[in-house]
């Protein structure tokens, strides 16, 4: 499955600046993994120690929330818009 | 390459405002309009080279400041001229002895209501956008924008006109039309996203990393650090209207959450300044219940929150992944203290008792304080003998909505005295 990941702007340092990139995987994790053999160190960014998600980042897939589907094994669809974003407060 | 650094950081002057610092792993960058940490995603927030010297002559320093948040200016991220810049000079808005509401809880302490509705455009929101204004000036931004569950549009379309700044904020599409109105009013862009507040959210963040939101201060967003200290402000109001004192119980609306840590790091910080005897208080979170993700984490025992999609007449309150929920966690159970919700029929009774019992007429987040305060009391959980300062962050005009179905006249007569005493209306 080929899906396009939009990259946070503290994230673009490992993917020489692209807001954009392209990705392989038919779950989140498996996303993520590919991202990390093309982007060596963007995976630690994104998951903690344990390998789970930081809990300051929130992934959505299309317009679902990661967190309220399957979170890491959320399935990921062909052309599907993977977006990474840091949580923000607000009011 | 970064799209948000616009303006050189190094001759930034925010007054004792040092370093961002990240609240999770420590990790120091200079200050800059960033928010995340590079290193594990955490929030920023500001380290301070905060004054030194004999507390008695900073109190006598902040009392001879002006009447709003600028008298805190020695202990704010802002330059120290910022009392004669074009602001709303919001704060030191009134703390009032709620004699009657705590006859009617049975509180036998000392019980306080502390009233931002009287601020400029009538939320608290007037305190965290005042400081993001500042920030924006220093970072070279000329467009002021937020992501809003209303009070806080009003507050940046306010601010941006007094300061010479264009707005544009964003807000979910079905507000009350209260908040809609005071957003629109000062003339700014105001634009409705088809989404609840964490779709205007996520919107919000893909456009700062995005061109096309290149020199924007998103007051909530790339300027937060700065933002969100403005809600200390409250905690250095209510110590020194107490008399330079803590309060020992005080109860917080949660929405993000921002609010209720940042009055804990200003009650902390006047402890470590010797501003206020350090002696314990308890810090009790208040939500609605359609939207309680940080109250169910408090009573199940967890330390991370796992977001909801809310359901609620407390709109301002609405956020459903909020992002300080677990440091929110963190500082009840520090403190001795709990999270609490209550439904919106126990909102709207919180309103009305409020405004029966002392004349103040609270917005929907007012009525979930005093709603889970009353909620506490009768638990045993918040202790009715001491002083307890309850918040109330905007004001019952912006949501009249809430109250409207259950609240008009007591009868709608003839303009005739006989058809004032058939309708048993004289006294």
């Amino acid at each position: 499955m080929s899906v396009n990941v939009r990259i946070p702007t503290i994230l673009r340092t490992y993917t020489g600046g692209q807001s954009e990139v392209a990705a392989e995987g038919a779950t989140l994790s498996e996303v993520i993994a590919d991202l990390e053999k093309n982007h060596t160190g963007i995976a630690a960014r994104v998951l903690d120690d344990e390998g789970k998600l930081r809990r300051f980042v929130n992934v959505y897939v299309n317009d679902d929330d990661v967190r309220f589907e399957q979170g890491l094994d959320t399935v990921t669809p062909d052309g599907a818009g993977i977006s990474i974003i840091p949580a923000v407060a607000g009011g | 390459m970064p799209v948000q650094t616009i303006a050189s950081t190094a001759s930034v002057e925010l007054g004792p405002a040092a370093a961002l610092s990240c609240r999770e792993c420590g990790e120091r960058f200079d200050l800059g309009p960033i928010f995340a940490c590079t290193s594990c995603f955490g929030p920023l927030e500001i380290a301070y080279e905060l004054p030194q010297g004999d507390p008695e002559e900073l109190r006598r320093r902040i009392e001879a400041g002006p009447e709003s948040i600028w008298r805190y200016a020695p202990l704010l991220p802002v330059p120290a001229d910022v009392a004669g810049k074009p602001n709303l000079n919001p704060g030191f808005t009134k703390l009032v002895k709620a004699d009657n509401l705590a006859r009617e809880l049975g509180v036998t302490g000392e019980l306080f209501v502390k009233d931002d509705s009287g601020n400029p455009t009538h939320s608290f929101k007037d305190r965290v956008v005042a400081i993001a204004v500042e920030a924006a000036r220093a970072f070279g931004f000329t467009t002021l924008s937020c992501s809003s569950t209303g009070n806080l549009a009003g507050a940046v379309g306010a601010a941006a006109a007094r300061a010479g700044l264009r707005s544009c904020v964003f807000i979910p599409h079905d507000l009350e039309q209260g908040k809609v109105v005071m957003a629109a009013v000062y003339g700014g862009e105001l634009v409705g996203i088809e989404g609840n507040y964490d779709a205007v959210n996520r919107f919000c963040s893909e456009l700062i990393g995005d061109p096309l939101g290149e020199g924007w201060g998103f007051v909530n967003v790339n300027l937060r650090p700065y933002y969100a200290e403005g809600s200390k402000t409250l905690a250095y109001e209510i110590c020194e209207q107490l008399g330079w004192r803590l309060p020992d119980q005080i109860v917080i609306p949660i929405a993000s959450g921002s609010q209720l840590t940042k009055i804990d790091k200003g009650l902390q910080e006047l402890i470590a300044l010797g501003l206020v005897e350090d002696r314990p208080y308890k810090i009790f979170g208040a939500q609605a219940e359609g939207c309680s993700p940080v109250s169910a984490a408090f009573k199940a025992g967890h330390d991370v929150v796992r977001p909801v999609k809310p359901d609620t007449i407390a709109k301002s309150l609405a956020i459903g992944n909020p992002a300080d929920g677990p440091y929110v966690l963190d500082i009840a159970r520090r403190t001795g203290g709990a999270v609490e919700d209550v439904t919106d029929e126990q909102i709207v009774d919180a309103i009305k008792l409020l405004a029966r019992t002392e004349g103040i007429f609270a917005e929907t987040a007012g009525g979930v304080t005093v709603g889970v305060t009353r909620k506490l009391i009768e638990a045993g959980v918040l202790d009715p003998s001491l002083t307890t300062v309850v918040l109330n962050t905007g004001d019952g005009l912006k949501t009249l909505d809430a109250v409207a179905p259950t609240t008009g006249p007591t009868a709608t007569i003839r303009p005739s005295l006989d058809a004032f005493r058939d309708a048993g209306l004289a006294l």
